[in-house]
């Protein structure tokens, strides 16, 4: 009987794993499980263009025609709800299990929620493509929209919404969004583009409640503030989907915990994207990484390490982007908190600059908005860095 | 055929974009040169500004990446390739032929 490997989630890291198998001239049988119906989508354009109505279900489809000579066994709609790991078997939700010689976990992650939003119409989180139809649905008919988080997913929303006509309000707990990844002064200027566009930020502000009967019709703040609402977008960051793994002997903390190459403590099973805290000789850590760069590069390297390839780890250097207001935002790289930020090309009040974190004097991140062109020299500088230093 | 720029302009690992009905981009990939279509088949990008490794060029904004020699989709989230057109050199000097396929393109 030829060996099978089962894939474990049908989204960006699981499509990226199948590819690389093949690529690795692995010609066992691969069942990959997603608990969505879809075939694997891009998730990206979930909050811009595909929300705005402006990319259809084909254009965000991950799918090429060469995929289909892959040979994949799809199982959609179907959940993973345990893995035997000394039978090296992935239980399903329909009952069924799939025997594998390899276990891919790509199991991603999923929007939290906000306590207390349960069975209130009108509040979503996004991160699905059903998430994204219904929302889409819901802001054609709404006038004012809150945003709950001004983080990448809730930026982008408000500028969806703002383009669609809606009058948005976000809402930000910290006092400058956007401060995790980019530091507070480059958070800031990022966070310019609300105002410039006509989107309401608050900043420095809890939110206390969701005020509605069956359906929301307010937020209302920690200082007291009522804010109307006809949408509720939540968007306060992700948690991995892990919780079905519990008990199966796969070590976990903040995600699946891994070595630098993806392998868990379990032989013959690896977990990659974003349910993966992969350990990281850089931080010192096991980091999770939610970056769409991450869910396509990283299973290439789980690939080689569950068929036993001895290959040394590429160095990372992280990669996101955010489309915002038309706004180009890029970065890469490891910014850690004390790195000085400095303008290099451009200006913030243009909206159109690069800037570089340095430590010590050397260059660590790298920041562009509406330079993609500069940015990308830079990027690739860091990579070189990165690679000569390690 | 549509004049580029001298050999000598475009050294080794760089790009340059050319102005056509649709803009042409052209790569000096270790002194071997290649030209596709300048927009990204995903969004509105300029391949011309973004990562070249080896023969592949990644789109600098959201890093669907395309095989120079063929044009095909390397990398996600593209999926239709991009046109390749034929590259001459004569005279130190770069030509494009606009809708002419690379020797070799599928």
């Amino acid at each position: 009987m030829s060996p099978t490997v089962a894939v474990v989630g049908a989204s960006l890291a699981g499509l990226s794993t199948a590819r690389a198998l093949r690529d690795r001239s692995y010609d066992g049988r691969i069942v990959v499980i997603g608990d969505e119906v879809h075939l694997p989508y891009d998730r990206p354009p979930l909050s811009k263009d595909f929300l705005a109505g402006t990319a259809s279900l084909e254009d965000i489809a991950l799918g090429t025609p060469d995929d289909e000579d892959l040979g994949l066994e799809w199982r959609l709609g179907t959940t993973a709800i345990g893995l035997d790991h000394l039978g090296r078997s992935v239980l399903l939700s329909d009952g069924s299990g799939i025997r594998a010689d390899g276990v891919v976990l790509a199991t991603g992650a999923r929007a939290r929620r906000l306590p207390g939003s349960e069975g209130l119409d009108g509040v979503h989180v996004l991160r699905s493509l059903d998430d994204a139809i219904t929302l889409r649905q819901e802001l054609t008919a709404a006038e004012r929209l809150v945003v709950i988080g001004a983080g990448f997913i809730g930026a982008e929303v408000a500028s969806t919404a703002r383009g669609l006509g809606l009058e948005v309000t976000v809402v930000e707990t910290q006092p400058v969004p956007l401060a995790g990844p980019l530091g507070a002064a480059m958070g800031a200027v990022c966070a310019e583009l609300h105002a410039d566009h006509g989107t309401r930020l608050l900043t420095g502000t809890g939110v206390a409640g969701l005020v509605g009967s069956g359906r929301v019709e307010a937020v209302e703040l920690t200082d007291g503030t009522l804010l109307p609402a006809d949408v509720v977008v939540v968007g306060v960051g992700a948690a991995p989907n892990v919780e079905w793994l519990a008990g199966s002997g796969v070590a976990l903390g903040n995600g699946v915990l891994t070595d630098a190459r993806g392998a868990t403590n379990i032989p013959g099973v690896v977990a990659v994207g974003d349910c993966a805290a992969t350990w990281s000789a850089a931080a010192d850590r096991h980091v999770r990484t939610e970056h769409w760069t991450n869910a396509l590069e990283q299973p290439a390297t789980a690939v080689a390490a569950l068929l036993g390839a001895g290959e040394p780890v590429p160095p990372p250097v992280p990669y996101f982007w955010s489309d915002q207001y038309g706004a180009r935002i890029q970065f890469a790289g490891l910014r850690r908190e004390g790195d000085v930020a400095r303008v290099v090309e451009g200006s913030c009040a243009d909206r159109s600059f690069l800037v570089v974190y340095e430590r010590d004097g050397h260059p660590v991140a790298v920041l562009g908005m509406n330079q993609p062109r500069l940015f990308t020299r830079w990027r690739r500088q860091l990579r070189s860095a990165v690679a000569a230093a390690s | 055929m549509i004049p580029v720029c001298p050999t000598t302009a475009l050294p080794p690992g760089e790009a340059t974009r050319v102005e056509a009905d649709e803009p042409i981009a052209v790569f000096n990939v270790d002194g071997e040169f290649f030209a596709i279509d300048d927009t990204c088949t995903h969004q509105d990008a300029s391949l011309a500004d973004g990562w070249l490794d080896g023969c592949a060029i990644e789109c600098p904004l959201h890093a669907s990446c395309f095989d120079l020699r063929t044009g095909k989709v390397s990398g996600p989230p593209a999926k239709t390739p991009v046109r390749t057109h034929r590259v001459v050199v004569q005279d130190g000097t770069i030509y494009v032929q606009p809708g002419v396929a690379a020797d070799g393109a599928a």
